[in-house]
């Protein structure tokens, strides 16, 4: 049992950090430190960066475009992107659908969709919630009937709506889950398939979130004809390839090294705020405690998630122990945008977002905390909601 | 980095847990606590020469087996599962270490007494006005002669009414609450002067409260440099808390493990209870208050090893941590319980009781978070 970084481990760090500083682009930093609105392209350049170098999707099968690095790697080069405040690598594809192809999609799927999620071609999105299934996903409306098109080949016609689409505006493909036997259980009925966006009868509708913000879509699908060879597994066994899918969405949810970041940051706000009594901030008790058991709760994460890893380099996948990165990770990053929100004092009012970078209103570093703290509400609701963990937890741990 | 245990280590957990479960049994110890003296000397002198247990965190060349503090995290974790009242803790972790960090010159001898059963330790460190303020010290010692003369009072020392040995913290200078001027001494507890008042402990221990009233000990009764023993003292205590932490998610195992069986057992409305979604996401979360407490508790021992400021760091957090859940898995516990929690018959209560204790052992939460803030925000503020 140790902490212990190998000769090659320090001269891997020392060889992320180095490809982080010279090939980030700078435009990129530029934006992100203004809090600007980021473009398609934006999203994709450090990943198309990142696919030359083959360190775009690391924990692939090395056989797909994976690394084949040790858990310690994967550590190692997290906390590296964290410490460079990365863009991070969006998660629809390489992480959520990619493992369904992987595993459960044909050859030919494998050599149609690999290649473009892996060097960032191809955007994908998710379409799983509706208006009405969210936690009860099972239910889902969205209805996909098989037809022989004229040209004799055979299609699914997809009806319904799908919601909460995140960045569902600048999606090429998008992965749904559908129902393909509205007489069988809910879980039985259900089939996965792969819809090019650009197919008529496809509409991404802009929700505007509480804190101004284009992150979430609906998608309404009328009459959309997708090929039967886009269906990834057997039909009518879509919420294997979901479940399979949610488990591997919640690994990389607990954002060890970026909340770490995220912490630093807090302290760094707290050094300059002032208290009341008129010391540092982070010198006033109280909210020095609050950081103190921040930072204790961040460490147990961090354990948690390297205990988890080192079982899943002795060949367990992710299982449902999972659902507790996710709500511990979501509950921390929950807790540092309150703390920053309540470092910035006064300046967490200032609605500048149309106003733009120059709006020269409190220091920089208050501007859009506020959107932040609300805007993070989603993730103890996303992914599963952390009560929908809770009851992952009792059935498959606990066996309740 | 490695979080695994080696063969030695598992084989280690298993030789422990196979004993325990034939010879210390929930009425075994409730039998034994009755009575007197209050331990089993028989279980001791089994750890000893049966299981060979009080070598684990001791050197080859002393007659030990060569581990060090991952050998005593299992074993502590499987004593805790038992509620084991013998004084593994005291003797081999507390005693073992001052003995193996301080360069003691009788440390050889005194080892070999521990690891053969025979040498049995109790820590006296507490004092009734210092609460967690390890240097807060009325006990003095007198330089005399060629030795010392102890003075003072010491508090609630965990094991006394077993040990043959006390290790004693006392002023040798300064001002009662000086950093400096800390010694540390160990004392056979038959020495002339040294009374004990021996009573048992709400979790089932005995302690005492002890009195050294003009004790002469001579020049090699002291453990360490004179005057300069706070560091080592803070050293011990972080190994002592890695320790109990591991003792506690062995508790909390238990705690967890009894109350998702008494649920799904006990039935009310026509349904076991453990049907109720409000009760089952209860006990998720004591689940991931367990499964943290076991992270932390790995993430101190790994942090042992490291300097001063990171080995203190590792130790206060996981105490803050093990803290909290002792509360939240234990007070949850017994209410999942109903009724039946509140009777002595159950053993659910008597773990209860044991995490309760655990929670201020060597300093409480809010102690802990202290000490951790300091440590960790002290130079940014």
């Amino acid at each position: 049992m140790n902490l212990d970084f190998s000769p090659e481990d320090a001269a891997f760090r020392e060889e992320a950090r180095s490809f982080i500083a010279q090939n980030y682009p700078k435009e990129l930093r530029e934006k992100q430190d203004r809090g600007e609105e980021l473009s398609k392209e934006d999203y994709l350049s450090w990943h198309r960066i990142l696919a030359k170098k083959g360190w775009a999707t690391p924990s692939w099968p090395i056989e797909f475009g994976g690394t084949g690095w040790t858990p310690t790697q994967k550590y190692i080069w997290s906390e590296e992107q964290a410490r460079a405040d990365t863009l991070g690598i969006l998660p629809f594809g390489v992480s959520m659908l990619a493992p369904v192809i992987y595993t459960f999609g044909t050859q030919e799927q494998k050599e149609q969709f690999l290649p473009g999620i892996r060097d960032g071609l191809v955007w994908w999105c998710q379409g799983y919630s509706e208006p009405g299934a969210g936690s009860d996903l099972a239910s889902l409306k969205t209805k996909a009937e098989r037809v022989t098109g004229d040209d004799g080949k055979e299609y699914y016609i997809v009806n319904g709506q799908k919601t909460w689409t995140t960045l569902g505006q600048h999606a090429d493909w998008g992965f749904f889950l559908v129902r393909t036997d509205p007489d069988a259980k809910p879980q039985s009925g259900i089939s996965f398939l792969l819809i090019d966006m650009k197919t008529p009868g496809i509409e991404v509708r802009r929700i505007t979130t509480l804190e101004g913000g284009h992150e979430v879509n609906d998608v309404f699908l009328d009459n959309v004809k997708v090929p039967v060879e886009n269906r990834v597994f057997h039909e009518n066994q879509g919420w294997t390839c979901a479940k399979a899918l949610l488990a591997h969405e919640r690994t990389g949810i607990a954002g060890v090294a970026r909340s770490k970041r995220g912490l630093e940051k807090v302290r760094e706000i707290a050094s300059t705020e002032l208290s009341d009594a008129g010391g540092k901030l982070l010198a006033d008790p109280f909210f020095k405690r609050k950081v103190a058991e921040l930072e204790i709760d961040l460490t147990a994460l961090e354990f948690t998630e390297l205990r988890t890893l080192a079982g899943e380099s002795s060949g367990k996948g992710p299982g449902p122990e999972s659902s507790i990165l996710k709500i511990k990770g979501t509950e921390i990053q929950q807790r540092l945008t309150e703390l920053v929100l309540e470092a910035v004092g006064h300046y967490g009012a200032p609605y500048l977002r149309d106003l733009g970078h120059n709006a020269n209103i409190g220091p920089d570093y208050a501007d859009g905390v506020a959107g932040n703290y609300f805007n993070m509400r989603k993730t103890s609701i996303y992914g599963g909601s952390n009560e929908i963990q809770r009851n992952i937890i009792a059935k498959m741990v606990l066996g309740l | 980095m490695d979080f695994s245990f080696t063969e030695e280590q598992s084989m280690l957990r298993d030789t422990v847990a196979s004993y325990l479960a034939d010879h210390y049994s929930f009425e075994q110890r409730r039998d034994a606590l009755k009575a007197e003296p209050g331990w089993r000397p028989n279980v001791w002198k089994a750890f000893a020469e049966e299981l060979g247990i009080l070598g684990a965190p001791f050197a080859e060349e002393l007659g030990g087996l060569g581990g060090g503090s991952t050998e005593n995290m299992v074993i502590m974790e499987e004593l805790g599962k038992s509620l084991v009242v013998e004084p593994y803790l005291g003797t081999v972790v507390i005693g073992g270490g001052f003995l193996k960090h301080s360069g003691y010159a009788g440390a050889a001898d005194l080892i070999g007494g521990i690891i053969g059963g025979e040498t049995i330790i109790a820590f006296a460190y507490a004092e009734p006005q210092a609460r967690y303020t390890w240097q807060d010290l009325k006990t003095t010692a007198k330089k005399d002669g060629g030795g010392y003369v102890i003075n003072g009072q010491k508090a609630v020392v965990i094991g006394a009414p077993y040990a043959t040995h006390l290790i004693v913290t006392a002023r040798t200078g300064g001002g009662q609450r000086d950093a400096q001027g800390v010694s540390v001494f160990i004392v056979p507890k038959n020495a002339k002067g040294v009374t004990t008042r021996d009573y048992p402990t709400v979790d089932g221990f005995r302690a005492s409260e002890v009195t050294f009233e003009n004790v002469s000990v001579g020049a090699d009764a002291l453990i360490g440099a004179e005057g300069a023993g706070l560091p080592l003292v803070e050293k011990v205590i972080d190994e002592a808390i890695v320790a109990t932490s591991a003792e506690a998610c062995g508790v909390f195992r238990k705690l967890h493990e009894g109350t998702l069986e008494y649920t799904k057992q006990r039935k009310q409305f026509g349904q076991p209870i453990s049907q109720f979604q409000v009760l089952q996401h209860r006990m998720v979360d004591m689940f991931i208050n367990l499964e943290q407490s076991i992270s932390m508790t790995y993430m101190a021992n790994i942090k042992l090893a490291d300097s001063d400021v990171e080995r203190a760091k590792g130790a206060s957090a996981a105490k803050v941590q093990i803290g909290k859940a002792a509360k939240f898995i234990g007070q949850n516990a017994i209410q999942l319980h109903g009724g039946m929690g509140m009777t002595d018959e159950m053993a659910i209560g008597h773990y209860f009781k044991r995490a309760t204790m655990i929670e201020s052992a060597f300093g409480s939460t809010d102690h802990h978070l202290g000490r951790y803030e300091n440590l960790s925000l002290g130079a940014a503020a």
